[in-house]
């Protein structure tokens, strides 16, 4: 395992065998770990050494190699509570990615909770993610969906929140922070809010549970939903975390083996918590690897993390302002706001400034990010994004200016 | 990326041929991008079974506009039969530019073919070749 005593940049970058290629020449900057980020030798190897030493499933054999497999899948849930502070493992469930973790809370609480005429509060700022399995949810059970309001810099309407949620609301999900803007929500606030009105809070943390310090506790929400391919870990895993009450009272999302207890021709019994809401044989080595992101990040230290990725933004703030003609969208200080900074180029397409900035090394994502209602409101088709991680530095960000300049003057 | 931006392309971009819409067309048909929002429309008119007049408008990257621009010079005066059968081929031809192993721009390049089929068609949704890659 890589613990780094000193978060010292140019070191962690080594840490990344695919940071050390050139891409178009060049030496690539990644400025897309808001999509997904890259891997740190110990994930590969963690992942690499389940598929070359330990190889089993889970659960079931009695043999040795099942029971180291099982051990360290058990063993990666613990460093997943034990990352997020929750209080307990068994609140911790396997899912593919945060999607995954989302619909299931859409299906099985959802299913049991939401009756037609509730109401679920979202925001004007969701993913795509934090949208449709609501709208599905709603159209299966005639509940209503509301949008929390967001003002010109993309923070939410505090007004439009008092408005909204109301009794009636049964529940309100959020991110925590937007994957376009950036804005960091105040989530443990909207969580006292939401518990005034006996609302449930769901939180996304796809975007903030990578970059900053999370304690679900502290928070005080209900539910919390994250991606393990977004915080050094492998694709295919990612995390529902929930109360243990409420994972307690909720009934199964997906039926098949590892999820039962009796199972008789006409109906079953099921497991208990967690193993309730893992159907199937889960992604064993990549919660492994994602046990393994978890040590990693806590051992450089979420707080230096976000400390670093602030620093970061503050010197991307200040170089992108004096781009001409590009407009940031989101918050313009880094005042609880994360390190994703989306843009447009007057004159300039996003798919163009990204193949420029390709062109120059520097990999960045252009479109709309998953969040259409989020576009329509800035009344932009798309956006370029460049997001930032650990291991980026500010010769990276300026590397981005330098990119962004060519552009604007290719197509003056 | 320096072979994407040749100045055809820059220049089409910046300056479309027929770009605009028709006040009473004979076929009018938008295609939408998903994956990055890019829209693009052709208005096409047709006089006993030849493209008269065609125009396209929306909002997309250097690359669909350009592909746009130059697919609008190709059309006008072409028998209706003849465009149902436009191959792609021949407008990456026109284009120029070597698209073949970026499927994502190949989607950009090929918008405004796939509004023209879907137009001329009539039908409610043309599905690409290179869908699943």
């Amino acid at each position: 395992m890589a613990t780094l005593s000193t978060f010292d940049v140019l070191a962690l970058r080594r840490e990344f065998p695919i940071l050390q290629q050139q891409v178009n020449g060049k030496p690539l900057a990644f400025l897309d770990s808001g999509a997904s980020s890259q891997k740190p030798r110990c994930v590969i190897e963690a992942l690499d050494d389940y598929y070359r030493r330990y190889n089993a499933n889970v659960h079931r054999g009695v043999y040795k190699l099942s029971e180291e497999a099982t051990f360290a899948y058990e063993r990666a849930r613990g460093k997943v509570a034990r990352f997020i502070g929750a209080s307990s493992k068994r609140e911790v469930i396997f899912t593919r990615n945060t999607t995954e973790a989302i619909n299931l809370v859409a299906y099985a609480w959802g299913g049991a909770n939401i009756r037609a005429g509730d109401r679920i509060l979202l925001t004007m700022m969701e993913h795509h993610s934090n949208i449709v399995p609501w709208q599905m949810l709603a159209q299966r059970t005639g509940a209503t969906l509301d949008y929390i309001g967001i003002d010109a810099e993309g923070r939410l309407c505090l007004d439009d929140l008092e408005q909204k949620l109301t009794p009636g609301v049964k529940l309100l999900a959020v991110t925590q922070q937007s994957n376009v803007l950036g804005t960091i929500n105040p989530v443990a606030l909207l969580a006292e809010r939401a518990h005034a009105v006996g609302a449930k809070i769901l939180i996304d943390g796809a975007q903030s549970v990578p970059h900053m310090p999370v304690d679900v506790r502290a928070l005080g929400c209900d539910f919390l939903a994250f991606s393990g391919h977004k915080m050094c870990g492998p694709t295919g895993i990612g995390v529902l975390w929930a109360r243990r009450e409420i994972l307690e009272a909720m009934p199964p999302f997906l039926g098949g083996g590892s999820m039962i207890e009796v199972v008789d021709l006409e109906s079953s019994t099921y497991a208990g918590v967690p193993a309730r809401f893992e159907a199937g044989t889960p992604a064993i080595g990549e919660a492994i690897a994602l046990g393994e992101a978890c040590d990693f990040l806590a051992g450089i230290g979420m707080d230096s993390i976000f400390q670093h990725e602030q620093e970061l933004l503050g010197h991307a703030l200040d170089r992108l302002a004096s781009v001409e003609g590009l407009h940031i969208i989101g918050p313009h200080t880094t005042e609880q706001r994360g390190a994703a900074l989306s843009f447009t180029l007057e004159g300039v397409h996003p798919h163009d400034v990204a193949a420029i900035l390709d062109g120059e090394g520097v990999a960045v994502r252009a479109g709309h990010h998953c969040t259409q209602p989020l576009h329509r409101f800035y009344d932009v088709p798309a956006t370029t994004r460049a997001s930032f991680y650990i291991y980026n530095t500010a010769e990276e960000v300026d590397r981005l200016a330098a990119g962004l300049e060519k552009a604007r003057k290719l197509f003056q | 990326m320096d072979d994407m931006y040749r100045e055809q392309i820059l220049e089409h971009s910046k300056h479309p041929h027929n770009f605009g819409t028709l006040e009473e067309p004979s076929v009018s048909r938008e295609e939408f991008n998903p994956l990055c929002g890019d829209r693009v429309r052709m208005d096409l008119q047709i006089t006993d079974g030849v493209i008269t007049d065609v125009r396209f408008s929306g909002r997309g990257c250097a690359i669909s506009q350009a592909s746009a621009s130059l697919l609008t010079d190709e059309l006008r005066g072409m028998k209706v039969e003849d465009a149902k059968v436009y191959r792609k081929e021949d407008l990456l031809e026109l284009i120029g530019i070597p698209l073949a192993k970026n499927p994502v721009r190949l989607k950009c390049a090929l918008l405004s073919l796939k509004a023209l089929k879907a137009g001329l068609y009539g039908v409610g949704h043309i599905h690409d070749d290179d869908e699943e890659e």
